[in-house]
């Protein structure tokens, strides 16, 4: 299993947001769905520890995330946020940035690819990209990563119809071209359906059904 | 070097004029600030009158331990009253301490070992409350501006921390341009110095009666040492609060709104 979330509960600012969660997430390509505030985003972002729960464990591969280096989990199990939130300079110093940090070689050219954009856009200035074309950046630079899991926050929210079309064909091609595990959150069921083998459902801040995203999601 | 003014309490009464125009002003253009004039002009009569006979007992005691003791409650005040400009920064007090009180011993240290004031409490006391007062705003204005770049920028540095970055990293660009912002004030003031308006110091040695190139001397002297003031104090107070608005394990303590 890839990750496990065991009685897991989070509050913010006295609210609870994820209460007794029990999920697994298996390997390959997993979606999270639930309505707004839902606790989704919350879920995604404590498996890679940007936030840690109240109570309960978060296990990655069998171990609890609190015992791993902080840092190599955030650079293995990368997450790319719902809103594009790049740094100022161009693509090549956004795809770059987190590689160099962690004193990886990356390769510009294939991250691009990769995240659907053309290769000469290493040199674009990143705060003249469209949101979709931004949104595709941040992919890129987490692929410069070379991650082993990508959490994906509701990739496709920002945009209009034909970019969120191709930001889906980019993800599908990404899973069959990589062997890079996918956690997507989104509100879209039928997105969810499109892009994941398995489906965790979560309704105010606790699970009310998972499995194969077949079942979970049947229309 | 100086010569020596009397001035009487009925001659300070008289500038009162002056306050009543401002009063004035802001009644006749609905400013609202008349009572916050009034309270100022109170406050400023009673804590200079109060840190007059201050010094004065200190001169006349001529005690490094006094000195000591006045720069070291200017040190903690200026870190209270800075405080109060930081409210978006964590655990700001420390950090805010221990930059004035590095900026203070740093450059007096620094001015007195290389002789260029005595070191008696006539020069050390208004230097030091110079140099005190400097850090202060400048770490103040500092921290203002990085507690809230950090709060409008939450997305941004939660996306670089879930790319592996330390939260030193990830704060880097934001305590550089709030460093910036701490002391662009003064460097903006030096570069005009002369031309626009006469500093303090010099304005007060000239009313004093003293030799306008002593004035101008000294009054150079306490720039380039307010300069290395308020660049210590706006860096260690940047450096030292950065890092309060994350956790250990490198999350921030405010996370953005989903």
């Amino acid at each position: 299993m890839l990750f496990e979330l065991e009685d897991v509960s989070y509050s913010r600012q006295g609210e609870v947001v994820l209460r007794d969660l029990e999920a697994r997430l298996p390997v390959g390509a997993s979606a999270v769905v639930g309505p707004s505030g839902s606790g989704k985003s919350t879920l995604l972002r404590l498996l890679n520890r940007l936030a840690d729960p109240d109570s309960g464990r978060v296990l990655y591969e069998g171990a609890d995330v609190r015992e791993r280096d902080v840092l190599a989990l955030r650079r293995e199990v990368c997450l790319v946020p719902q809103l594009p939130a790049l740094i100022d300079g161009t693509v090549h110093d956004n795809v770059g940035y987190g590689a160099r940090l962690a004193g990886h070689s990356f390769d510009l050219r294939r991250c691009l690819e990769l995240a659907g954009l053309d290769p000469a856009f290493g040199e674009r200035d990143s705060a003249k990209l469209s949101v979709g074309e931004q949104q595709r950046v941040m992919l890129a630079r987490a692929l410069a990563l070379e991650p082993r899991v990508l959490l994906l926050d509701e990739p496709t929210s920002a945009l209009d119809e034909d970019a969120r079309g191709a930001v889906e064909q980019t993800l599908t091609r990404l899973r069959t071209r990589t062997a890079i595990s996918i956690v997507l959150v989104t509100h879209d069921a039928a997105q969810a359906r499109r892009l994941s083998q398995y489906a965790v459902r979560i309704e105010a801040g606790t699970v009310a059904e998972q499995g194969p995203a077949a079942e979970v999601l049947a229309a | 070097m100086t010569g020596s003014i009397d001035i009487s309490l009925v001659e300070v009464a008289a500038a009162l004029v002056l306050v009543a125009v401002a009063i004035v002003a802001s009644r006749w253009r609905g400013a609202g600030l008349e009572e916050d004039i009034a309270v100022a002009v109170a406050r400023s009569f009673v804590q200079l009158t109060a840190i007059g006979y201050v010094i004065d007992l200190i001169f006349t005691e001529d005690s490094a331990a006094l000195v000591i003791a006045l720069l070291a409650v200017m040190v903690v005040f200026g870190a209270f009253t800075a405080r109060r400009r930081a409210a978006d920064v964590p655990g700001a007090l420390l950090p805010l301490l221990a930059a004035l009180a590095l900026a203070a011993t740093t450059t007096l240290g620094l001015v007195l070992a290389l002789g260029i004031i005595e070191a008696e409490p006539r020069y050390v006391v208004p230097v030091g409350g110079m140099v005190i007062g400097n850090a202060m705003t400048a770490a103040a204005v500092a921290l203002n501006r990085l507690g809230e770049d950090v709060r409008d920028r939450a997305r941004e540095i939660e996306a670089t921390l879930a790319l592996g970055a330390t939260s030193a990293e990830a704060v880097s660009g934001l305590v550089r341009r709030s460093l910036r912002s701490g002391m662009i004030t003064l460097v903006d003031s030096t570069k005009t110095t002369g031309l626009i308006f006469f500093p303090g110091t010099m304005v007060g040695m000239l009313l004093a009666g003293a030799d306008p190139i002593d004035a101008v001397r000294l009054q150079l002297i306490l720039l380039y040492a307010l300069l290395g003031s308020v660049a210590i104090a706006a860096l260690v107070a940047t450096g030292l609060a950065g890092r309060n608005f994350f956790t250990p394990a490198h999350q921030l303590r405010e996370p953005p709104l989903p």
